[in-house]
């Protein structure tokens, strides 16, 4: 009788639910809509008022092209790093599954960079950039080298380098857990019928993998997308702006130059993204189900 | 005849016996080269914290400077960045945040697996799982201009702590909704209730206990996330005292980035904590980040 009460199941909600609700509803929920409001205003972060503008920042953000260039330049850094995290990582967990004497130790090591966060480690390699492999360039070709994060493309090849270096560990021991899945006697019958090791890698074992591809490929599409403490640490946007992804820029639209209207708009257009690719995961991952 | 083939069969196995040991050391060879490059970046900080100013200009791979070995460097850094401070902070908002994500989650998803008709619980879980897609940089000017402007309640270690736990109570209601739904029998619960123990007594003392587990898997995840993180720190805490180690090497490195020794023995201090841990309980974050990932 008494479970039945609306009064009842109020009270017992909130008394186990209530915490987390309230906490979540208040750094995720209200900050949500009230940025979607903010994204209609002129706030400059200092002033008690906030004018209304309208579609002003949206017409403002889709005119900036320093937004539209690191966007674009987002993709580029973003889909050349999760092709190779992805091949290292699988490379990886096929060799520290094999079998080897050590196997353990040589996965522990691999995921060693993953404990530690992008700013310490953007600054380890700015050090690395700057003055090892200048040193190393120094004594190889004689004459005095300069670091790569001084170029363009050179600033683009570092934060692709360090991101695979990064993610690769990670990555690898979603892969392992997917070999680990992967029934040993499904192998051996591949190779009894005729297989050679790589026919049966590439018709029977990736596709047993499916679903650690899948989330290996997203997991690390979202991550490289957002990209910003080790863009930060390590190029900090230079050299002349051009090393600048889509997240740093929106933080400097809102925080640096103040235009925290445009910035949010800004900021709304990659959630839009996110959702999208959120969304492809969502299908790709429930397509798989139903074959498998 | 027979020994003939008997003999070519034992000659064939060892031939192949042979060939899988080469394999294997070709491959350990391959594995401990690739390996060594991959933890080299972190040699070569741990290397040259301990040389003076001009050998590391003058020689930065080498594994002692002409110079000596000097503990100099660690000891200005430590007390230019406040080590012991920032350390003190970053452990004090880790371990509390995480406690307490663990305990609202777990409670979160306890009622919301047991009622999952309820309206309030459907809309909570649905709005939790939806929302896993936010990056956060939608939220950090709304999040600055309402805790900042309106309610002035940033540069506080307490505000910090709420706010990872609203931030990661989605993915650990989300991981505790599975154990619970998995591993947990109401059987279990009904014999406690006819014992006479209500709800609340029914889900710390049966249920709670058998998602260790997960707790733990949480505990791994989202204490190497708040340890870590740098962006939402540095927007609440612009009080020096305050600031978490990520915080306090990125002002360190833009201050004092002339002593690059000094900067490489604070990117070691700020490393070690984790590194230290990470041998003590290698296997367990191994283990936890894998289950976290493939659940997640």
């Amino acid at each position: 009788m008494k479970q039945n009460k609306l009064s009842y199941k109020v009270g017992q909600f909130l008394m186990f639910a209530g915490p987390a609700v309230v906490l979540f509803a208040a750094v995720v929920i209200v900050p949500f809509f009230y940025g979607l409001y903010l994204t209609f205003t002129s706030w400059d972060g200092v002033a008690k008022t906030k004018p209304f503008v309208g579609f002003q920042n949206y017409a403002d953000a889709f005119a900036d092209t320093a937004y539209w260039d690191a966007l674009g330049r987002t993709v580029v850094y973003s889909v050349i790093s999760v092709v190779l995290v992805n091949v290292v990582a699988f490379f990886l967990a096929y060799l520290v599954t094999s079998g080897l004497k050590g196997q353990n130790f040589f996965r522990a090591g691999f995921f060693i960079p993953n404990l530690i966060g992008g700013i310490v480690l953007g600054y380890v390699w700015k050090f690395v950039f700057n003055r090892a492999f200048v040193a190393i360039g120094t004594a190889l070709t004689g004459q005095e080298g300069a670091s790569l994060l001084g170029t363009t493309n050179g600033a683009l090849f570092a934060l692709i380098l360090v991101s695979v270096w990064q993610y690769a560990g990670y990555m690898m021991l979603i892969y392992v857990a997917g070999f680990m899945g992967v029934d040993d006697s499904l192998k051996e019958a591949a190779l009894i019928d005729g297989c050679t090791n790589g026919q049966a890698m590439r018709n029977v074992i990736i596709p047993l993998m499916r679903s650690s591809f899948v989330q290996c490929i997203f997991l690390s599409t979202t991550r490289c997308f957002m990209v910003y403490d080790l863009n930060l640490s390590l190029t900090k946007g230079e050299p002349f702006n051009t090393s600048v992804m889509a997240a740093m820029h929106v933080y400097n639209k809102a925080f640096v130059y103040k235009n925290y209207g445009v910035g949010q708009a800004e900021a709304l257009i990659l959630f839009i993204i996110c959702a999208v690719i959120g969304m492809i995961q969502v299908y790709v991952g429930k397509k798989g189900e139903v074959e498998a | 005849m027979a020994t003939q083939t008997v003999r070519d069969n034992s000659q064939e196995n060892r031939k192949a016996v042979i060939r899988q040991r080469l394999a294997h050391g070709g491959m350990i060879t391959a594995l401990s080269l690739l390996l060594l490059a991959f933890i080299w970046p972190f040699f070569l900080v741990l290397t040259n914290a301990f040389k003076s100013m001009s050998d590391i200009t003058g020689e930065p791979l080498s594994i002692i400077g002409s110079h000596g070995f000097s503990l100099k460097n660690f000891t200005s850094a430590m007390k230019k960045m406040h080590f012991w401070r920032v350390f003190g902070n970053s452990a004090v908002i880790t371990v509390s945040a995480t406690v307490l994500t663990i305990l609202v989650s777990a409670m979160a998803a306890y009622v919301i697996v047991r009622n999952p008709k309820w309206t309030a619980s459907k809309l909570a879980f649905s709005a939790m799982v939806a929302s896993m897609v936010i990056p956060f940089q939608v939220l950090m000017v709304p999040l600055v201009s309402v805790y900042g402007g309106y309610l002035g309640v940033l540069n506080s270690r307490i505000t910090l702590i709420l706010m990872h736990v609203g931030f990661s109570v989605s993915l650990a209601v989300f991981m505790f909704h599975g154990a619970i739904k998995t591993n947990v029998p109401v059987e279990l619960e009904e014999a406690a209730e006819i014992d006479g123990a209500g709800k609340w007594r029914t889900f710390w003392t049966v249920v709670f206990p058998l998602l260790k587990p997960t707790a733990a898997t949480v505990a791994i995840i989202d204490a190497m996330a708040f340890w870590n993180d740098y962006l939402l720190p540095s927007l609440v805490l612009t009080n020096k005292k305050l600031y978490t180690i990520p915080i306090a090497t990125q002002v360190f490195y833009g201050t004092y980035s002339t002593d690059i020794g000094l900067v490489m023995a604070a990117l070691l201090l700020a490393m070690l904590p984790i590194l230290i841990l990470y041998l003590a309980l290698q296997r367990f974050i191994v283990a936890g980040v894998t289950a976290g990932a493939v659940k997640g």
